[in-house]
């Protein structure tokens, strides 16, 4: 684990959830200790039901935690009210899902452009700020198209857009390659990781597909609701280059 | 976020239309059934209205309704004149004699006889021919809707002939009368005509229409009149209600059009209700991504009601359309003149559509309000 808290976007300390209640109460989240460093990119890895989407949902405050401290750019999310919660939320996060979430009867630009106008931008600026990011990550020839008119790969850029747009401190991707095909996937990370990475920003990628582990700078493995392992790039640590290809050579476990 | 809102209803071009017209064939149904119940209601008080000149009815003090008539003593009218505050009284005859044509055809009809000296009572609104010539000798005159029905498939024409209780009369105008309760001809003559009309009995004296002093409250008056005579007086407007309050206490017109109302209520609301919480459920994945970007309960609250707000409008907008324009067609048909779709019946039914609209965005907003947001990791 990193213990430099002062480059530290996310601490989690002893956080633990469960779901259900009595006999039927179920602890997915067993005391977990986690950090995510400003500029760099963060994986969650494990097997399936071991936590990671729980984890992710509570750091950014979609769910409630039974226990612990989480805190954001050292802000405490549990001394924030819902409303405050919701507000620092919408100012500091951005989301990469899976399965997109994008809205099907908004264009690319206007789904990336929902962060903006959810703050109070107009939406022709939104729109134009929107666009210009989406020209940047390769879709410019589909600004106007609608979610069921793109491939799965340009679906996720769009959804990147639409988690960088508002630039944000914190973005969280939820196995953001697993419904893509390699190249494709391989592709979304090569623009996560040039165009999410930036030394006051944090990013979070929950994955279990190991063909893109080359692009994280640290690892945290998690099994059965605890992080059961960091690994940290020797580059990391050195604060030289920071994102090469990670592999056994390259990784060192903390 | 009102922009996502309404591209969020109308990106579903299917539901969305399902939604529109599930609310505009029930307000559809619900002004078309309203405007003609109360139309067919209002029928029951056309010959009243038609009678412009006087403010009031004297009759026998049993009298429910237009139809029912007990026949005054002639003395009657005498008394009535001797109130205080009456500008004028005189008498009118109403009778349902049978009419016949000289090729045959016949139809009973709706017979009044108007005063003699002043012809207070005859039809103001003519289309053919004047109600003045009612002064000659076994003249009558008939409203369009009664010569069709005696004279099918032939041109309004004056001076044909019609045969009442061996009376031969002419017909010296066409009247535009509104269309009475039962779809009789609407015959006016002179009273001492039309008394002949059927077979005489002692008295025939129907009704007495008052016309009071000017500066004289009508309802006073009418108070006075029910002092003095012992009749039953009434207002215009209030013996049009009488009318209207006999045929709903006694006739099974308000269960029909009352359980046929209900119906396209209940099936509006649940159709329109439920199409419309569907499609909110089927957008909860939506409602969750948004709040996880951030998006306030308050502002999906918003969202919800614009979107409700938008389909109710749209669908309501249809369903009045599509009703004015039944009642613009109809209403130039003989059998269904003089309904009309009525204001009331689209502020009824604008309320009735709303409550059933906002109701169905609460509803569905539950859903979207205790939300997890965490909905969006979901796979």
């Amino acid at each position: 684990m990193n213990n430099n808290h002062l480059n530290s976007a996310v601490v989690c300390r002893d956080v633990r959830k469960s779901f259900g209640q009595g006999d039927a109460a179920v602890e997915v989240l067993r005391g977990v200790d986690f950090e995510a460093a400003q500029g760099k990119l963060t994986f969650l890895v494990g097997p399936s039901g071991c936590g990671k989407t729980t984890l992710i949902s509570v750091i950014a405050g979609l769910l409630d935690k039974n226990s612990g401290e989480v805190e954001l750019f050292g802000q405490g999310l549990e001394t924030l009210t819902a409303r405050e919660r919701i507000l620092f939320r919408r100012k500091n996060l951005g989301f990469v899902y899976q399965q997109f979430n994008l809205l099907p009867a908004l264009t690319a630009a206007e789904n990336a452009a929902v962060p903006l106008m959810a703050a109070g931008v107009t939406r022709a600026q939104a729109v134009d700020r929107a666009k210009a990011l989406l020209v940047k990550l390769g879709l410019e020839h589909r600004l106007g198209a609608l979610p069921e008119k793109l491939s799965g790969g340009q679906q996720q850029r769009v959804t990147l857009a639409r988690a960088l747009v508002h630039e944000p401190r914190l973005i969280v991707c939820d196995e953001p390659t697993a419904a893509l095909d390699h190249a494709t996937g391989e592709a979304v990370m090569e623009l996560l990781a040039e165009n999410a990475v930036h030394p006051e920003r944090a990013v979070i990628v929950v994955t279990h597909d190991n063909r893109v582990f080359h692009f994280a700078d640290a690892i945290a493995h998690m099994d059965d609701g605890r992080i059961v392992k960091t690994e940290v790039k020797r580059e990391v640590e050195t604060q030289v280059a920071p994102r090469l290809e990670m592999n056994a050579r390259v990784v060192e476990a903390v | 976020m009102n922009f996502v809102a309404l591209k969020m209803l109308t990106g579903d071009r299917a539901k969305y239309l399902a939604l529109i017209f599930a609310i505009a064939f029930s307000t559809f149904l619900l002004e078309n059934q309203t405007s003609i119940f109360a139309g067919i209601l209002k029928r029951t008080g056309s010959q009243i209205r038609d009678v412009t000149e006087a403010a009031i009815w004297v009759m026998d003090r049993d009298t429910e309704y237009f139809e029912q008539t007990k026949a005054l003593k002639d003395t009657d009218l005498n008394r009535v004149r001797g109130v205080d505050g009456v500008e004028w009284a005189v008498k009118l005859y109403k009778g349902a004699p049978v009419a016949r044509t000289l090729a045959g055809k016949f139809a009973t009809t709706f017979c009044l006889g108007v005063d003699d000296g002043t012809l207070t009572g005859a039809p103001r609104k003519m289309l053919l021919g004047s109600w003045e010539r009612l002064w000659e000798p076994d003249s009558v005159v008939i409203d369009k809707a009664g010569y069709i029905l005696l004279f099918p498939g032939e041109a309004l024409q004056l001076g044909r002939t019609l045969e009442l209780n061996d009376h031969k009369v002419t017909i010296v105008g066409i009247s535009d009368a509104s269309a009475p309760f039962v779809s009789w001809p609407v015959l006016h003559a002179r009273y001492s005509l039309a008394v002949n009309f059927l077979g005489r009995e002692r008295t025939q004296l129907s009704y007495v229409l008052v016309q009071p002093r000017a500066g004289v409250d009508v309802k006073a008056l009418c108070a006075r009149i029910e002092q003095k005579t012992g009749l039953r007086a009434r207002t215009s407007a209030q013996f049009q209600w009488d009318c209207v309050a006999y045929y709903l206490k006694n006739t099974g017109i308000p269960v029909n059009f009352g359980i046929t109302i209900t119906i396209a209520l209940i099936v509006g609301a649940v159709v329109a209700g439920q199409t419309f919480y569907l499609f909110t459920i089927e957008n909860l994945k939506q409602f969750g991504a948004l709040k996880a970007i951030g998006v306030t309960n308050w502002r999906l609250v918003g969202m919800v009601l614009l979107q409700a707000a938008a389909v109710g409008l749209i669908g309501f907008s249809i369903g009045t359309g599509m009703a004015a324009e039944f009642f613009n067609f109809f209403g130039q048909k003989l059998a269904t003149r003089g309904i009309i779709l009525m204001w009331q019946s689209v502020a009824l039914t604008g309320g009735c559509m709303s409550f059933v609209v906002i109701l169905a965005s609460f509803l569905s907003l539950r859903r979207v309000l205790v939300l997890e947001p965490a909905i969006v990791f979901r796979s």
